[in-house]
């Protein structure tokens, strides 16, 4: 694979307002095939939104998406993510009444077109039950199976959001802030996980953790005010004085 | 335990699923005079059920529900008194089709908002099918409606008699049938998926579920069980009025399933059993009080006991198990 | 020409007296439902209770007409701020099913209430003699009480516009619909203002019950016969917005004294379909705040 493939995400100009605030500011970003690639910036810059927009969750103001050199721009967050698009939620997003078992198996059926099957049970679908165990087993999560994901403490339920990104079996997967409220023994765990995933999986992490960013990735982008600041390799950003004096500027970040 | 079905739990039909047939098999034998409210129950229960698709598990709002029983008893009504026909069988079946067609065009409409203007959508297309109903005079028989409708006996066989045997019968393998479909749909894949709907939308998307399509077709099939349920009131009666377009019955409908219990099937079992026959009991003797009493009815599962009888029983008997 | 001039005449006058009843009641529902994001389906209970108390007053206790319907407006208002406190204030972040159950509920309720007085006959409006008969204006013969209830309302829609515009109240009102937790973050007491709100709403809902029991009867089905018009005048006019609702509640009181007139085997079919088609042209309503 050359390095002038077609990268699996693009955008291009990529803007988003909310009245008068603007938070996505003529966004130009690549994220290549098998990159590992990390958004970094200051609360309120604008990362979450930029990925909302990546996934069709928002409509982008203007500006154009395209993913493996298709444009997307108005295709639905279905047909993206049927395309191989997955994401985490910063918030945990997750079914709280279901058990854990239900939270990924939900997500394999779509990705395995069953959704729409009406006879026969779903408990009998063993092949996606066998899955989505596989990977509640690979957080470290085999026990909680069948807890309703309610009952279960918020650090497991951030483990659960990455288990039903994995079973989406993504080509593309954005992470935001998977780390956060997860305690530290676990964190590790999730920095495992993602070290195992297969290389020609493009991943894009947001994250404030700086030591889990410069130990993942190989590649940042700064987003600060929803305009890209900078972007280069880990190096390059550690050593940058505008990078630096916008984290200590505004106090280090949380 | 308020959902079943999903990829975590079994679906053996348990003990208690068997009850609600036992109980309707006996009230046949033992309270011949009661079968035409047994009937009256058994259509109601087959409405609400149609309700809780759509409202338990999908979690769709709606204030017109009665629009497709409305269709369905009205269709009966038609093909009987102007097309001149009479097979139980033929108008169930274009009864259940009218009513899914006109579910799918309206949900095509209706399920493209969401909150407050999707509630509003509800109750204008109601309100809507209503004044058809009362001024489509010619096809309707409008505010008088269409008396004298005629059943042909079922298989050339069973009359629908005056005591209501035959249509207790006819309404309760209907619903036995539509029943073990549903329960079907509930634990299969694309039920899990409704819950899901209703859980948590946002995150189906993000899944790669199309999520207005799904709505669309359950709230096509809910359209359709409506409509045989419909059907079902204009046969069992031999008429049809415009009273099944009612708010009433929207709220009716609305008020039997919660007294029930939402999005857990027998929910649609328990509340118009108990609502229909409170109502033959009080509604006749004290109007008045019969809705102040639903009306309050209302008010304490909203404030207390959101599960219903359900519900209730289900927190009664974990307290139970506990001490 | 001249009788379809003058249908004319009498259509619109008749539809501006119906439209201007119909704002009256339904703009507190529009501003409640902006502010608190609460379905309330029993707005059409205030307004009914306004009917109630106004024709038991007159007929019953001889309390005159204006001292009624002063009555009507404070009494509606200080239940509903009973009812407030104790029962809608514990669904505000309920979601809309519960909402939508428990006002079905008082629904119920009210209409047994109303059962319980009046029967299934309509609350008789007991009118003063000076509001009877006609006043001649412009060479034509116009009922006394309709002029009087278009100008009546019409100051009532204006002393409220005011308010809303002009006053601290007005003020925290608008921006709490803007954004409620904003408004909370600048130190709004949005508990207290929800409270004033919704019970000026309910007031001015029961004042137009009393006022309009001529053309609306006050019988016991009222909250659910007119349910369909006061929640389309909001959802039309656009939630939280005070002109939306005034402009769709004179359109629909035109139309469909219109319809009645022109073409009445349509009955009431063209404004629910215009309904349906403005809220899928436009689901926020002409001139909803919130998207
Ligand atoms: N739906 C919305 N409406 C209005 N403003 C919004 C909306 N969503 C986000 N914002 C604003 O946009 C800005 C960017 O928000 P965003 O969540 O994208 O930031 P972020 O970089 O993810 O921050 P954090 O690190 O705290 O997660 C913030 O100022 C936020 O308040
Ligand atoms: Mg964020």
């Amino acid at each position: 694979m050359s390095a002038l493939a077609t990268p699996a995400l693009e955008t291009q100009m990529l803007c988003k307002a909310f009245g008068a605030l603007t938070v996505a500011d003529d966004i130009n970003f690549r994220l290549e095939q098998g990159a590992r690639h990390a958004l970094i910036g200051p609360n309120g810059a604008g990362k979450t939104t930029f990925v909302n927009m990546l996934t069709g969750a928002l409509p982008s103001s203007s500006g154009r998406i395209f993913m493996n050199g298709e444009d997307i721009t108005t295709m639905s967050q279905a047909a993206r993510t049927q395309r191989g698009l997955g994401r985490t939620f910063q918030i945990t997003s997750l079914f709280r009444s279901l058990p854990a078992l239900d939270n990924v198996a939900m997500g394999i059926a779509e990705r395995e077109g069953v959704a729409l099957r009406m006879w026969k049970p779903a408990s009998g679908y063993s092949a996606i039950r066998d899955e989505a165990m596989s990977h509640l087993e690979k957080m470290g999560l085999r026990d909680e199976a069948l807890t309703v994901v309610r009952d279960l403490p918020y650090g497991k339920q951030r483990l659960i959001e990455i288990a039903i990104a994995l079973g989406l079996k993504p080509k593309a997967l954005l992470l935001d802030e998977p780390a956060a409220g997860v305690p530290s023994i676990e964190s590790g765990r999730i920095l495992d996980v993602l070290a195992e995933l297969p290389k020609d999986i493009a991943i894009l992490i947001i994250e404030h953790d700086m030591e889990l960013v410069f130990r993942f990735a190989e590649r940042i982008t700064v987003l600060v005010q929803g305009a890209v600041l900078t972007e280069g390799a880990p190096d390059q950003i550690a050593n940058d004085q505008r990078v630096r004096d916008v984290y200590l500027g505004e106090g280090g970040h949380d | 335990m308020m959902h079943s079905g999903g990829y975590a739990r079994g679906s053996r039909i348990g003990v208690l699923e068997i009850l609600p047939w036992l109980v309707a098999i006996a009230a046949f034998f033992l309270l011949p005079e009661y079968l035409s409210l047994g009937a009256r129950i058994l259509i109601f229960i087959l409405f609400t059920l149609s309700l809780d698709l759509i409202l338990g598990y999908a979690g769709i709002i709606t204030l017109g529900h009665s629009v497709f029983l409305g269709l369905g008893a009205y269709t009966a009504g038609i093909l009987s008194v102007k097309a001149g026909i009479h097979d139980p069988f033929l108008q169930l079946i274009a009864g259940a089709a009218i009513g899914a067609g006109f579910g799918a065009i309206t949900g095509a409409v209706v399920l493209r908002t969401k909150d407050l203007t999707q509630l509003m959508l509800t109750l204008a297309i109601a309100a809507i099918m209503m004044e058809v109903g009362n001024k489509a005079n010619w096809l309707t028989g409008g505010a008088d409606g269409l008396p004298g409708v005629q059943v042909n006996p079922l298989f050339g066989v069973f009359e629908f008699d005056f005591i209501g045997k035959t249509g207790y019968v006819y309404c309760l393998v209907v619903l036995f049938i539509v029943w073990f479909f549903v329960r079907r749909m509930v634990y299969s894949p694309f039920g899990a998926m409704l819950t899901g709907i209703r859980e948590n939308t946002a995150r189906m998307h993000a899944l790669g579920a199309p999520v207005y399509k799904r709505l669309l077709v359950v709230y096509t099939i809910s359209a359709g069980i409506a409509g045989i349920a419909g059907v079902l009131l204009t046969q069992t009666t031999q008429s049809v009025g415009l009273n099944v377009l009612s708010f009433e019955i929207a709220g009716d409908v609305l008020v039997m399933l919660i007294l029930g219990g939402v999005g857990r099937i027998y929910g649609a079992f328990v509340g118009p059993t108990v609502y229909l026959i409170a109502h033959d009991e009080l509604a006749k003797q004290f109007p008045e009080y019969w809705s102040f009493g639903v009306g309050f009815l209302l008010l304490i599962v909203v404030f207390f006991a959101r599960g219903g009888i359900l519900g209730l029983i289900d927190k009664i008997s974990a307290r139970v198990r506990k001490s | 020409m001249q009788a379809f001039l003058s249908s004319l005449v009498s259509v619109l006058f008749h539809g501006v007296a119906y439209g201007m009843i119909l704002y009256v009641i339904s703009v507190g529902l529009s501003v409640t439902m902006g502010l608190m994001g609460f379905v309330n389906l029993a707005h059409g209970v205030f307004a009914m209770a306004g009917g109630l108390l106004l024709s038991t007053a007159m007929g019953r206790y001889g309390v005159p007409f204006p001292l009624a319907l002063l009555l009507a407006f404070v009494v509606v208002a200080v239940a509903s701020v009973v009812l407030e406190r104790l029962l809608y204030s514990k669904l505000y972040s309920a979601g809309e099913l519960p909402q939508v159950l428990f006002t079905m509920g008082l629904i119920f309720m009210s209409i047994a209430v109303a059962r319980y007085l009046y029967g299934t006959q309509a609350a008789p409006l007991f009118l003063p003699d000076y509001l009877k008969g006609q006043i001649p204006l412009f060479g034509r013969d116009f009922p006394t009480f309709r002029v009087v209830l278009i100008i009546f309302s019409g100051l009532i829609v204006a002393a409220l516009w005011f308010g809303v515009e002009r006053t601290r109240w007005g003020a925290m009102v608008r921006a709490a619909v803007d954004n409620r937790d904003m408004a909370q973050s600048v130190g709004i007491n949005t508990n207290r203002l929800f409270m004033l709100t919704f019970a000026l709403g309910s007031g001015l809902a029961g004042l137009g019950g009393a006022l309009g029991s001529d053309i609306l009867p006050v019988q016991s089905t009222y909250p659910l016969e007119n349910l369909v018009y006061f929640m389309i005048v909001v959802a039309v006019g656009g939630l939280g917005s005070l002109s939306g609702p005034f402009i769709a509640a004179l359109l629909i009181g035109i139309a469909d004294t219109a319809t009645k007139y022109w073409l009445p085997e349509l009955g009431a079919f063209l404004i629910y379909a215009a309904t349906i088609a403005v809220l899928l042209w436009r689901p926020q309503g002409l001139f909803g705040v919130r998207s």
